[in-house]
């Protein structure tokens, strides 16, 4: 067992670096500026992440503009104007790894396979949404603008 | 200004004292009613079935449950207000069913019970029902000190793809709503329960393994050191809370 936790320990060590090296995060200030799939995200695809409860799962922590979800958490604040408090840089690496810009967060870190602890065999390496849904996800949040005071 | 200190000091200390609460209060009154009414209470069934299989010698030549420890109401008064328990001859913590699964393979002879059995609920149901109403008293000794240590360790760690610590939710955001469902306290006053969404009765290790899986995390083994450390936390954390058994949760 011992001996078992101790080889795991070690190919995890083997692995961090591989894995940092093959995920270049540009981080600039606390943005993260390139789309990670070099094209823009489609909203409606973004929309649909954010209620699936099995892929995105926002609204078990986040409220926001969806009427045919009655069951919201209040964990964290309303989606309701994300689009207008982040820019899209920003957005993009709080979705990414919101623990960068704040280590007490309990956001998970939707695209970041590093540095996590007992992930189950199922979910292992990989991350929870793929660089083209976090795109999608951007680009449905970022629609979400702020009503402007009249 | 000192006297305003004191006062609010008062107020705070008092409101501390009471913030704990069972997830009993937590659930529609309906709910509540059925969990108080053992007419009612589905959990009853398993504790009745505890009560036969008590009384019953699990082959022709062996001893029944009875045969040793006589009247549970009398024997068993107490008994799983003081679990996990620190077990000398193992030199390790023991959860109660861990107890109950010791005794059939050493004083019994019987065929060997499997954690989340049937039987052994039924057990461990009728075993933890004998202390209901009772205040949960975890033992002093130093062996469960280190084993409680360990389990609040476990408590606060970030664990599974959400990397998310128990402590995070149950102490954090307790009284919360995660979409639909109010986060509770954790306080594991009336295992084994009636689980609403298990149409059935489980361990507290299998609430346990059911968070793990929502954080995505790869579950701890049923009687692991690590979960009877979580146990041994939990319960020292609701320490002088009536035990419930058998509770009824959504």
């Amino acid at each position: 067992m011992k001996a078992a936790r101790f080889l795991a320990s070690l190919l995890l060590a083997m692995a961090i670096p591989a894995m940092a090296a093959a995920q270049t995060l540009q981080v600039t200030g606390d943005a993260v500026m390139q789309s990670l799939t070099g094209s823009a995200g489609d909203p409606a695809r973004g929309r649909a992440i954010i209620t699936d409860r099995q892929k995105g799962f926002c609204l078990l922590c986040h409220s926001g503009p969806f009427n045919e979800e009655p069951l919201q958490g209040n964990l964290a604040p309303s989606l309701e104007g994300a689009g207008s408090r982040w820019n899209e840089g920003q957005l993009r690496l709080r979705l990414m790894d919101n623990k960068r810009v704040n280590a007490e967060s309990i956001m998970p870190a939707y695209h970041r396979i590093e540095g996590l602890n007992r992930v189950g065999a199922t979910w292992r390496d990989r991350p929870i949404l793929t660089a083209a849904e976090i795109e999608d996800v951007l680009a449905f949040l970022m629609g979400l603008k702020a009503e402007k005071a009249p | 200004m000192k006297r305003i200190a004191l006062a609010l000091f008062a107020c705070c200390s008092i409101a501390s004292a009471d913030e704990r609460r069972s997830g009993l209060l937590d659930m529609r009154p309906e709910a509540q009613a059925m969990q108080r009414d053992d007419s009612m209470n589905p959990g009853m069934l398993w504790v009745l079935d505890g009560e036969a299989l008590w009384g019953r010698k699990p082959t022709p030549a062996a001893q029944s449950c009875a045969d040793c420890h006589g009247d549970a109401a009398a024997s068993m008064r107490g008994v799983a207000a003081r679990y996990p328990a620190f077990d000398q001859a193992s030199g390790s913590a023991i959860d109660l069913a861990g107890r109950i699964i010791q005794c059939r393979e050493a004083h019994q002879a019987g065929p060997p019970l499997a954690r989340e059995s049937k039987e052994l609920l039924a057990l461990s149901s009728f075993v933890a029902h004998q202390s209901r109403g009772l205040p949960i008293a975890p033992p002093e000794d130093t062996g469960m000190r280190a084993v409680r240590a360990l389990g609040q360790r476990i408590y606060n760690t970030r664990m599974g793809q959400l990397d998310l610590s128990c402590a995070q939710c149950h102490d954090d955001h307790a009284g919360r709503r995660l979409a639909g469902s109010s986060i509770p306290q954790a306080h594991p006053t009336g295992y084994p329960i009636y689980r609403l969404e298990w149409q059935g009765v489980g361990s507290l290790q299998r609430r346990l393994r059911g968070c793990m899986v929502g954080v995505r995390a790869e579950p701890f083994a049923y009687g692991s050191s690590e979960f009877i450390a979580i146990e041994a936390y939990l319960m020292e954390r609701a320490r002088g809370m009536a035990l419930e058994t058998p509770a009824i949760r959504p």
